[in-house]
């Protein structure tokens, strides 16, 4: 068991060290962050004196080794616009983005895997196909234009809801909406399929076969197998947390961590992008590890595997 | 009698299985110190369990997989190095037929184009003579042009296999290797598969490797039938006489196993235990532990597969030691 | 006597398309009947058809009685004590159809706490009586192992144990040898029989296996594109079967012993079921087969006492079948 759990950790930190790498690459080749901080018009001599202050004047390899370097010491470098710590500036716009991610997550659960295990259970019928065009729709619909048609109807049309800001929990209602909405579409898909795909399996039959009530047998054989599959799913919604409304925070100007990372890339502030990448990996990275131990938890087959180790 | 077109000298392939995902490798002997001779227009019948190796060595003797001890030869030559020019000229008069018939076909491609394919890759002929050997390979296999027309799914199982065997025939193979060809089969469909077989053996003097775990279908087409258990030959000799007189206790076993319509179950030899597991093969005898007759040598020393007269070979010390005892 | 099942004018569709055409079937209790057939001819929807366990979109006519209480359209309370409790089923893949997320001690208690009113030591007590009766060894410490950890002979060696969990009255076996080695099988059949002796059960063995249908049961039933074409005690059935489609079946094996031959193989297909004419269903690939075989299927009528063949041409066959045994 420790072996595979040495396993995945090193297989963890190595994705880290990739998203790091792959953050200062793409940041760094595409354009003069001189040029983007200080405009084109900026004295010659300001800019020299910007790129040594930075550091930006050493070779390239250089800069990396001891950007590298320096995020190993946990030392993430200072933004390049206003000079704060780079963690300082993503930490406090955290709280912001759990206020929707948090919530809409319960919803999407909440909505998505019961309205997938009853589309399965129910295949055919007028609601399964209710669901299912539902789910399409929300699968399909991009969360901008979702977010856009929301702001029509509530706050121009009906002028229920702010279409912007973040000044009462109401502000809050339909972003959450937007990112539920498409996320609980994606698990209800996930779930039915899952649902389906179990419900067809020889041993549903021969729990039938015994005697056992089709509730209980889809409660204690069929739901804790079409579990295995969903974990994946709901584990890389939990990664999404931290970073996963650019879109909708920046339609309804929340002041999230996504509103902070496309602001950041606009002006070519690196440290705070590579910061907010970093945690993003951290959170991606943490959510597969859950997901690992729990397949582990639930599939005796590969607890044996770990077992065995 | 006519020299083996394949000989094959104590092969031996083990793999390295883990168990679990990251279990301690162990090595699994699949094929352990086999020799086999085919003659040539013969056919020789592997029997087996899952486990005993019958399909590791038929893949062996095809040259899909090299051994780790002995060699192969075919038609007086040893096999030729993967890729080389000899070795694909050689390929082309060995062919391989397996069970799934289904998996072996390409489902996108219509089937007449999939028996060109061989003739195509070893470039036999002109485009217009490819066409007509692909009408005579359907028409050999009973099958019609029309047949050859369709897509594999449009076909039933028995068709697709014949298309397997049309396309296995297409280079005017010397040799055969069949593995389980007629196990997916219904029973009907199954007679019609190994009568068409033989017909195709006798017309073409094709030789034929014979791999199956049914008893009857192998005695009904091979001239000699070898018994695989965990990868040994434990029992070979002549089809007719080896199923009327089975003298190795495991062939013994298998013969009285399989079910005859008009007898009843009354004298089967039922084997306790489990199946073999290649990974965990037991000292001496592999089959002493299930063996209704094992005495305490089987459990420390391998018998050896030795004559027991007319073209009989066992590996069995009770009946090659009650030999020795005889003779002494 | 009343039959302990009996099943009359039973048919099946899928989406329109008839797979089970009318079975007639009665079985008597403590008997042992065996189902052949080849794929597609509908022996084993017989027995989900009439458990009801067939998809719900399957379209179930006719009528199965089990101690004349009709099952068809019985209520789910009431078809779930039958299941399991009167009539067990095992099945052909014993590797996939136990739950691999759940130990076999908690799929041996389900079956144990449904049908039998066992509570707590007690359920465990008979989960290992059940266990040491199938011969799984070490049946204290196997309880808490999954599926995964058996073979596939020791896994079907449960999935019997769990059939007789219920006391039931018939056992249906539907392949239950069929994914396993020569010599397993051997041991499941015995198996099979001697758990059958002991608690009086009867038992319904699908199989497309003529030889082990032939040793293991008193009488045959050979099915053909949904419909039964001849039912006769076993040893008459192979030593006389007068339904050309069964003459063939038993000519299509080769035989183990004795004189090689070449084997009698049926010509053509099994029909499409989409595309049944209204005749016999096996009228074209039949060598006797005349002009009334195509004009209305034949239904199954006594030749014996014990014996029913659906065939308008049996005459011609057991003649035909007594020629080539006088040459």
């Amino acid at each position: 068991m420790g072996r595979y759990f040495a396993m995945r950790i090193g297989r963890a930190a190595l994705t880290i060290v990739l998203v790091v790498t792959f953050a200062f690459v793409v940041l760094r080749l595409s354009g003069d962050p001189a040029l983007m901080i200080l405009g084109p018009e900026a004295p010659p001599e300001v800019l020299a004196a910007f790129r040594k202050a930075w550091g930006l004047d050493d070779p390239i390899w250089f800069q990396y080794l001891d950007y590298f370097s320096a995020i190993a010491k946990g030392e993430l470098g200072r933004s390049m616009r206003d000079g704060r710590p780079a963690m300082d500036l993503v930490l406090e716009r955290v709280p912001a983005t759990l206020a929707l991610t948090l919530p809409a997550f319960v919803f999407k659960v909440a909505l998505g895997i019961p309205a997938g295990i009853y589309a399965a259970l129910h295949r055919g019928s007028a609601i399964d196909r209710a669901v299912m065009m539902t789910a399409v729709a929300g699968f399909t619909v991009p969360s901008f234009v979702l977010a856009l048609l929301l702001v029509l109807i509530f706050a121009v049309q009906l002028g229920w809801l702010p279409s912007g800001g973040q000044d009462s929990w109401r502000h809050a209602i339909l972003p959450i909406a937007t990112l539920s909405l498409g996320g609980a579409a994606v698990l209800a898909r996930f779930t039915r399929s899952a649902m389906l795909e179990v419900l067809g399996q020889p041993y549903i039959r021969t729990a039938s076969s015994k005697g056992v009530p089709w509730r209980k047998v889809v409660t204690s054989h069929a739901l804790p197998n079409a579990a295995i599959p969903t974990v994946t799913i709901l584990g890389f919604m939990v990664g999404t947390l931290i970073a996963g409304a650019v879109v909708v925070e920046s339609v309804f100007a929340w002041p999230g961590v996504g509103r902070l990372l496309v602001v950041a890339v606009a002006n070519r502030d690196l440290a705070v992008v590579q910061c907010i990448l970093l945690l993003v990996a951290l959170a991606m990275v943490t959510s597969n590890l859950i997901v690992d131990v729990l397949y582990g938890f639930l599939d005796p087959r590969l607890r044996a595997k770990g077992a065995h180790a | 009698m006519s020299a083996p077109l394949v000989e094959v000298s104590s092969i031996s392939r083990s793999y390295s299985m883990r168990s679990g995902m990251f279990g301690r490798a162990a090595a699994v002997h699949a094929v352990d110190g086999v020799s086999l001779g085919i003659r040539k227009g013969e056919t020789l019948g592997l029997v087996g369990e899952s486990g005993s190796g019958k399909s590791t060595t038929g893949r062996i003797v095809l040259g899909l997989e090299p051994p780790d001890l002995g060699d192969v030869r075919f038609d007086g030559q040893p096999m030729a190095a993967v890729g080389t020019k000899a070795w694909r000229a050689q390929r082309a008069r060995m062919q391989m037929i397996f069970q799934d018939p289904l998996g072996a076909l390409d489902r996108r491609l219509p089937v007449a184009t999939q028996i060109r394919e061989p003739l195509d890759i070893h470039g036999l002929g002109t485009p217009a003579e490819r066409e007509d050997r692909v009408g005579e390979l359907l028409r050999a296999v009973e099958l019609t042009p029309a047949h050859g027309a369709r897509y594999p799914g449009a076909l039933s199982g028995g068709q697709r296999q014949r298309i397997v065997l049309a396309r296995a025939l297409a280079t005017k193979p010397d040799f055969l290797v069949c593995d389980e060809p007629v196990s997916a089969l219904d029973v009907s469909i199954q007679a019609q598969v190994v009568n068409l077989l033989a017909d195709l053996q006798a017309q073409l003097g094709l030789t034929l490797l014979f791999i199956s775990h049914d008893l009857r279908v192998v005695r009904q087409i091979s001239n000699v039938v070898a018994v695989m258990y965990l990868g040994r030959i434990v029992e070979i000799g002549s089809a007719d006489d080896l199923f009327a007189h089975p003298e190795h206790p495991y062939t013994r076993a298998l013969v009285s196993a399989s079910p005859a319509p008009g007898r009843r179950s009354a004298g089967r030899i039922v084997l306790t235990g489990d199946p073999p597991n290649p990974a965990a093969r037991p000292q001496g005898c592999a089959f002493h532990p299930r063996c209704p007759r094992a005495i305490a040598r089987c459990a420390s020393e391998v018998p050896t597969l030795s004559s027991v007269g007319g073209d009989r070979q066992v590996a069995c010390h009770l009946v090659t030691g009650a030999e020795t005892r005889d003779a002494a | 006597m009343v039959p302990l099942v009996s099943i009359q004018g039973l048919s099946v569709a899928f989406n329109g398309v008839a797979v089970l055409r009318g079975v007639d079937l009665a079985l008597g209790k403590g008997e042992a009947l065996g189902l052949v057939g080849e794929s597609g001819s509908g022996k084993s929807v017989t027995w989900l058809a009439a458990l009801g366990l067939l998809p719900r979109h399957a379209k179930v006519t006719g009528s199965v009685r089990l101690h004349g209480r009709e099952l068809l359209g019985a209520p789910a309370h009431e078809l779930d004590q039958i299941r399991g409790g009167r009539i067990a089923m095992i099945f052909q893949d014993p590797a996939s159809a136990l739950n691999p997320v759940l130990t076999i001690r908690k799929q041996l208690s389900e079956a144990l706490a449904l049908h039998r009113d066992l509570q707590g030591e007690a359920v465990k007590a008979e989960a290992m009586r059940l266990l040491n009766l199938v011969g799984t060894p070490d049946a204290a410490r196997r309880l808490s192992a999954y599926p995964h950890e058996f073979s596939g002979g020791q896994v079907q060696r449960i999935m019997i144990a769990m059939a007789l969990a219920g006391n039931p009255d018939v056992l249906i076996a539907d392949e239950p040898t069929t994914a396993l080695d020569a010599t397993i099988q051997a041991q499941i059949l015995e198996l099979l029989s001697s758990v059958r002796r002991e608690m009086g059960m009867a038992m319904v063995l699908i199989s497309h296996d003529l030889g082990v249908v032939a040793e293991n049961c008193d009488r045959v039933a050979v099915m053909y594109a949904g419909r039964i074409v001849e039912q006769a005690p076993s040893n008459q059935l192979f030593a006389d079967p007068v339904h050309p489609y069964a003459q063939g079946l038993i000519g299509a094996l080769p035989p183990l012993d004795g004189p090689r031959r070449r084997l009698t193989a049926i010509p053509g297909t099994v029909p499409d079921p989409a595309r049944m004419s209204d005749g016999c269903a096996y009228a074209p690939r039949c060598a006797l087969a005349a002009e009334p075989c195509g004009l209305a299927a034949p239904t199954l009528a006594p030749i014996a006492s014990d014996r029913t063949v659906a065939c308008i041409r049996a005459e011609a066959s057991r003649r035909a079948l007594l020629g080539t045994a006088a040459e």
